[in-house]
């Protein structure tokens, strides 16, 4: 009985003895550890967060944060290199493929909100998205309440669909909803003048702007109809992992890297296109930076 | 990967159909009430819609597809070429292309089209694609019967049109009840594409509710319930139609 406790005793030793102090307490930690490589969830077209170059390259503000983010993990972990893999992921699958391991970090455009925070875990807010109005520029448009009885666009499958009906009910206003089947759609719906308006994240609606045939033609209005923090997203219940992701982001906002990065995606000409979204970091983004944290969406609905 | 996660994707919540599509609260009857819509007022009104547009789309393809059929069995090379022209064009473009030419392209080339609702465009759009299916199978029914049948109809004194009416007609249709009986089904299973258009049936519903909800499985399982129901509904009141217009002896039309 007793040298079985001596045994076990010096088993539990020897394995923390063997693995290095971080990777106790991480699985994922030491799952990049193990493979000297980590796979990032990516986003094919998430506006200036997360979209492909082609060819299998991924870049935008998200993607770079995380490659600095999995430089100083590989720095903690003392490995020469941790190669990085990309992994392309919907809105449908990337919660279930960070659970069942495909990928470790998600860097695309993952609202964090309180149900999500039951499945997966999320970094420090490093982007709040504001959803708004595009109109065009000659319409006379400048805000919601210009938009009782017009035809609304907006893309199935985003939270703006739901936004929009909440709307509805609170203000007893009555849009008609023209739902385009991808954001591209939706706005050549307001283009073609089959929408008054288009409703959705003022990210995307800038860089869909810049990226028009004349981009004077269109302006973003109005109040903002909703906000949400854009974050990271990593596996539940890895607090080394979130540790060491958090430390290195609240670094670069503590430097002032986060606002450079910033403006490389949404203030610079971007590729492929080589075309400037032109969003400046909003307020709440700014708050965000200053104070580091990783509140869910419904504590900024609260305010 | 771990255990928790692999549970969590098996249990089901179907209770998400009682939720309201605003709050998000469970409503105790599992259908609102007072203005408040649940998801499962929203998926009944989504199959509403997917079977308005299969059922009108059938009638036009109906009407258009043995028009053109006919046309391409008569003697007169003009009409030959139409009907041929017709089918070729309908059925070389993909489904969800000629949607999105209906929609956006035409429009801009014939200002006035601007004005219908998309439900028109997309009943038109995918009537007429299925027209040429269908145009095809006429044909093939037409083409099917002895030459000597019309041959003999003329010879009676009939003109053309009475040929087609009281002689070819009432045998062909017979022969292609079961392809018609596909392409009927088909018609429901390809009405999904009108969710590009903005209509609010069940592919829209099931995209736009499980991002709302996060309940995908639930939610694709009870809309593949839905198309599979009316597909099969169809298949029966066909099958039915085929039983009863049976003439004993007919060729190819199920002697038994």
């Amino acid at each position: 009985m007793k040298i079985a406790k001596i045994a076990c005793a010096t088993l539990i030793a020897a394995a923390f003895a063997s693995s290095p102090t971080l990777a106790q307490e991480s699985a994922t930690l030491k799952k990049i550890k193990d493979a000297g490589s980590a796979t990032m969830g990516v986003r094919e077209s998430s506006g200036g967060l997360s979209f492909t170059l082609g060819d299998g390259k991924f870049a935008g503000f998200h993607v770079e944060l995380c490659e600095r983010v999995l430089a100083d993990v590989q720095k903690q972990l003392g490995l020469a290199r941790v190669d990085v893999k990309f992994q392309p992921v919907t809105s449908q699958n990337r919660i279930p493929l960070m659970q069942n391991g495909t990928i470790d970090i998600e860097c695309g455009s993952t609202t964090n909100n309180a149900a999500r925070q039951k499945d997966v875990a999320f970094a420090v807010t490093t982007f709040v998205e504001e959803v708004r109005i595009a109109v065009k520029a000659n319409s006379g448009i400048t805000s919601i309440s210009q938009l009782n009885g017009k035809n609304v666009a907006t893309t199935t499958g985003t939270t703006s669909v739901q936004l929009l009906r909440k709307h509805e009910r609170a203000n007893s206003v009555d849009f008609k909803e023209v739902f385009g089947k991808d954001h591209a759609d939706s706005f050549l719906l307001l283009e073609s003048g089959r929408a008054d308006a288009f409703v959705m994240d003022s990210q995307i609606l800038a860089g869909l702007i810049a990226k028009s045939k004349n981009p004077a033609e269109f302006k973003v209005v109005g109040e903002v109809l909703n906000v949400e923090p854009i974050n990271i997203m990593m596996r539940k219940d890895d607090p080394g992992f979130k540790k060491a992701v958090d430390d290195s982001l609240i670094k670069l906002m503590k430097s002032g890297e986060i606002a450079k990065t910033y403006d490389k995606w949404f203030m610079q000409p971007i590729p492929p296109a080589n075309v400037r979204i032109g969003l400046p970091a909003s307020d709440a983004t700014k708050t965000a930076w200053a104070n580091p944290n990783d509140k869910p969406a419904e504590d900024y609905a609260k305010k | 990967m771990r255990n928790r996660s692999k549970g969590k994707l098996g249990t089901w919540d179907w209770q998400v159909f009682c939720k309201d599509t605003i709050e998000g609260e469970v409503m105790p009857r599992c259908f609102g009430s007072g203005g408040n819509t649940t998801y499962l007022d929203w998926m009944l009104s989504a199959w509403g819609w997917t079977i308005s547009v299969a059922l009108l789309s059938l009638v036009v393809a109906l009407v258009f597809g043995s028009l053109m059929g006919i046309l391409r069995t008569t003697p007169n090379r003009g009409l030959v070429l139409l009907g041929n022209a017709w089918t070729e064009l309908f059925r070389n473009i993909p489904l969800l292309v000629q949607i999105v030419l209906w929609y956006h392209v035409l429009p801009a080339l014939v200002p006035p089209l601007q004005g219908l609702p998309s439900f028109l465009l997309v009943v038109l759009a995918l009537g007429l694609f299925t027209s040429a299916r269908i145009s095809e199978q006429v044909r093939a029914g037409i083409q099917s019967l002895a030459h000597g049948q019309r041959m003999a109809g003329l010879a009676l004194g009939f003109t053309l049109p009475q040929t087609y009416r009281y002689v070819l007609l009432p045998m062909a249709f017979r022969i292609i009840i079961p392809p018609l009986t596909s392409e009927s089904m088909n018609i429901v299973k390809n009405s999904s594409v009108a969710f590009a258009v903005s209509i609010a049936e069940l592919t829209l519903f099931a995209m736009q509710a499980q991002e709302e909800t996060s309940r995908g499985i639930e939610i694709y399982l009870a809309v593949t319930g839905l198309y599979f129901i009316t597909a099969f509904a169809i298949n029966r009141v066909l099958h039915f139609i085929e039983g009863r217009v049976r003439v004993p002896g007919l060729i190819a039309a199920g002697d038994k």
